[in-house]
């Protein structure tokens, strides 16, 4: 036996052993119908063509490793940036075991998220019961300042009524009547996880500001000088977060970050476990519709939310896509100091220059440098203008819930740049659709998350890990991407895989080695 | 903008009597916005004297997802520029309907198609069956619910379970039973069933509409008896009927359903049924 008590090989070596190779072997060989390795081998290089491309674009109706989550992912997302809240998802515990292991390993944080626990009595005669359990339960065990509910696709085809069931729940006295149960609707197979976003804070706004559905009056708005910011679903929350709350103290003006979920999301380990930390207020979300003005850092996780609140509410509604870079943070900065009317503080000049200066340090590497992305509309966005402005050229962008209308704003920033000429913008498409792109026109580097290392290890792509989920680099979450510090980050971040690429191509020895230097 | 919805058990006549019942409400003045929804998608029928082929859920498997479409797209214009959406669904023994009704009536208000109209009408088919069919009934939906039925007792049945579903959703929100409507099928004793019935429901028979064949005539050219014969008396019954729905604004109540031991009792009092003779139940008629 390979394997023994003393000398205990991890999964990695013990599977190469002779015992392993040829046990797997034999499964290949009398269960897998395996084809002849000719006939593999050209297939392989079939998918590499123009044609294979072709056919792969021209499919309809199947989708491919989609680089999205569903919706209940981004409800829970936003649920946990509340002080004390618990999301609570309808459905079954299958669903919420998948969001809550999805954030542990992004965060390497624990998770807390409950169900409602549906089993099949619950799909046939609805899910009421469940509620009403549910609730009372989480309310009595977990002690929660508020419950945040949203849905599955089990409880969304059955049809179960949110609103009707926490009212009935709250009759039966699961949760004191006054308790604040927010809900929102969101069906798993309608939209991504930055739709289910959008719709729980919708419906936490409507909730405390609208008459917790017609249980309280509406509030009265009183506007003062205060500017919500809403992050949207953001991989990077824990830091970019507390960037932004740096940067608007160096500014000094009177602000709000509405769902927080730096904290929980950042626990220290000193002995105490903090199922909730930190997160936005109960009072300070109901004082947030007097702001004057509500500053969506991604338009396309809030599109429902910011129409509610400039149509109902009336607050000046600026949108930015996730910000990365000089020029990003230049018009977020710029907009606040419009906003507040207090000046750029000389702290935030001095950054700026300092990221302008690195950027110029280091051009000669990624000018030109032809890069593949993908990523959350927002995201690429933020990506896509700062790659630019390095005189970066991307050439493919995808976004797999990129709807058409964020397709034409992409080719409208690529078509303003002299480096965006040769790009195209992919909404709707999947990673096989990605795959085809890269094989057909090879590009330098790939932008995108964790299971962007398939596409590196059937291409040769350098993947530069840059999203969500990102489940095989620690504590990359804990750096910020916004402001001039976060355009830092990720410019070393891609400078490091490209001196790394230099030196895997030089590293042979008496062969390539000439070029193994030790400064780059 | 009032909304109501008419239920009924399949095959009652109430896709028929809410058709022209909302015809004369526009002929009133009233401007009207039918939701069908029945995946059979003939809630529209007699307005657009043909049957809607663009239902919205057929448009969205076109497109490939209902964020694709345009309200143009699935909103057509009948008698009277009656406003017309069916929802539509699949074909019978796939997929699930319930979920085509969230989904149609969850575009519908986010596209803005409710915006200008006097009356948003409902037609739902069967009863109650699954949370996608009480859509219409929840909180800020169809405030009024009106029952078609008849003297026969499955649509008895029937009414009675849909009280059962506005009871469930009547004391979290605001729907309310606004009447029962009979549509005359000749049964022993019609009338005094329904309104018995309508009394123990706590509601009220809102009106009798009797059988007349004129309105085999109108459908067959599929229109309306209001369109096809205005004149007739039958138009005149419709006309009443629509009148007494749009004053009942705000009358209506929650309901207090029955058992079926109940409804059966109410049978054998009106002597419809005679007293149940267990050693009778299940037994064939005599020959001859």
């Amino acid at each position: 036996m390979p394997q023994n008590a003393d000398n205990v090989l991890d999964h990695f070596d013990l599977f190469r052993q002779p015992e392993y190779r040829e046990m797997l072997a034999n499964k290949k060989k009398n269960f897998e119908s395996p084809v002849a390795e000719a006939e593999l081998q050209r297939v392989v290089e079939w998918t590499k063509t123009w044609d294979y491309r072709e056919k792969n674009f021209a499919r309809e109706a199947l989708t491919v490793n989609p680089a999205k989550a569903c919706q209940p992912l981004g409800a829970v997302f936003a649920a946990v940036g509340f002080e004390g809240t618990i999301p609570f998802v309808h459905g079954s515990q299958g669903c919420v075991a998948y969001y809550r292991s999805h954030f542990s390993r992004h965060f390497k944080e624990p998770s807390s998220c409950v169900s409602s626990s549906m089993t099949e009595d619950a799909a046939v005669f609805g899910g009421l019961n469940n509620m009403i359990d549910g609730l009372a339960n989480t309310y009595n065990l977990y002690k929660p300042k508020m419950i945040s509910v949203s849905t599955t696709c089990m409880a969304e085809v059955i049809g179960d009524d949110l609103n009707a069931f926490i009212k009935n729940a709250k009759e039966k006295g699961s949760v004191p009547k006054e308790f604040d149960v927010p809900f929102a609707h969101t069906p798993a197979f309608v939209g991504s996880h930055i739709t289910g976003y959008d719709n729980v804070m919708k419906g936490i706004f409507e909730h405390f500001w609208g008459g917790k559905a017609g249980t309280a009056p509406k509030l009265d708005r009183v506007e003062n000088d205060q500017i919500n910011f809403i992050t949207g679903f953001d991989p990077y929350t824990v830091g970019n977060v507390r960037e932004l709350k740096r940067m608007f103290d160096l500014i000094g003006f009177n602000y709000k970050i509405v769902c927080d979920n730096s904290d929980v999301w950042d626990t220290p380990t000193d002995g105490t476990f903090r199922m909730f930390d930190g997160g936005t207020t109960i009072e300070e979300t109901e004082k947030a519709v007097h702001a004057k003005a509500t500053v969506s850092m991604q338009e396309y996780c809030t599109e429902k939310t910011l129409k509610y609140i400039h149509e109902e509410w009336k607050h000046e509604i600026v949108p930015f896509n996730h910000p990365i870079g000089v020029k990003g943070t230049d018009e977020f900065l710029l907009k606040i100091s419009e906003l507040t009317g207090r000046p750029i503080p000389d702290q935030l000049k001095l950054e700026r220059g300092r990221l302008v200066d690195a950027i110029c340090d280091s051009n000669t590497h990624i000018h030109v440098k032809k890069f593949a992305i993908y990523a959350d509309p927002d995201m690429c966005i933020g990506l896509v203008s700062f790659l630019l402005e390095c005189g970066a050229e991307p050439t493919h962008v995808l976004a797999t819930n990129g709807s058409k209308s964020w397709a034409e704003k992409v080719e409208k920033m690529l078509a303003d740049s002299p480096f965006g000429q040769n790009c195209h913008v992919y909404p709707g498409r999947d990673l096989w659709h990605m795959r085809s792109l890269l094989f057909t026109e090879p590009v330098d580097f790939l932008i995108g998350n964790t299971y962007g290392k398939y596409l590196e290890r059937d291409t040769g792509t350098p993947l530069i890990r840059i999203g969500f989920p990102i489940f095989d680099r620690h504590h990359h979450h804990r750096y910020p991407v916004w402001g001039y510090q976060g355009g830092l980050n990720v410019l070393v971040w891609i400078l490091d895989r490209v001196f790394e690429e230099i030196d895997k191509n030089t590293i042979v020895p008496a062969y390539s080695d000439f070029s193994y230097d030790i400064i780059r | 903008m009032r909304q109501i919805a008419f239920y009924g058990k399949g095959g009652i006549g109430k896709s028929t009597t809410s058709q022209n019942t909302l015809a004369c409400l526009a002929q009133d003045g009233h401007k009207i916005l039918i939701v069908g929804c029945d995946p059979k998608a003939d809630s529209t029928r007699l307005i657009l004297h043909s049957k809607a082929q663009d239902t919205i859920l057929s448009l969205a498997a076109a497109a490939g997802s209902v964020e694709d479409l345009e309200i143009e797209d699935v909103m057509k214009v009948g008698y009277l520029d009656i406003r017309c959406v069916e929802s539509g669904g699949p074909e019978p023994g796939v997929g699930c309907a319930g979920r085509g009704v969230i989904t149609s009536i969850n575009f519908l208000e986010e596209n803005g198609a409710y915006e200008d109209v006097d009356y948003v009408s409902y037609d739902v088919l069967g009863d109650v069956v699954c949370g996608g069919f009480a859509m219409p009934i929840r909180e800020n939906k169809a405030q009024e619910i009106y029952i078609v039925m008849s003297g026969e007792m499955m649509a008895m049945y029937a009414a009675n379970n849909i009280s059962k579903g506005i009871l469930k959703y009547a004391n979290s929100g605001g729907v309310r039973l606004g009447a029962l409507v009979c549509n005359e099928r000749q049964t022993d004793k019609e009338l005094e069933l329904a309104e018995e019935l309508a009394k123990k429901l706590g509601t009220f028979l809102i009106h009798f509409v009797p059988r007349d064949n004129i309105v085999q005539h109108a459908e067959l050219r599929r229109m309306t008896v209001v369109e096809y014969a205005p004149d007739s008396k039958q138009a005149d019954e419709y006309r009443t009927l629509s009148r007494k729905i749009h004053a009942n604004k705000g009358n209506g109540i929650i309901p207090t359903p029955i058992t079926m031991d109940e409804l059966e009792d109410m049978l054998m009092q009106f002597g419809i049924m005679k007293q149940v003779d267990e050693s009778q139940v299940g037994v064939v008629a005599a020959a001859g």
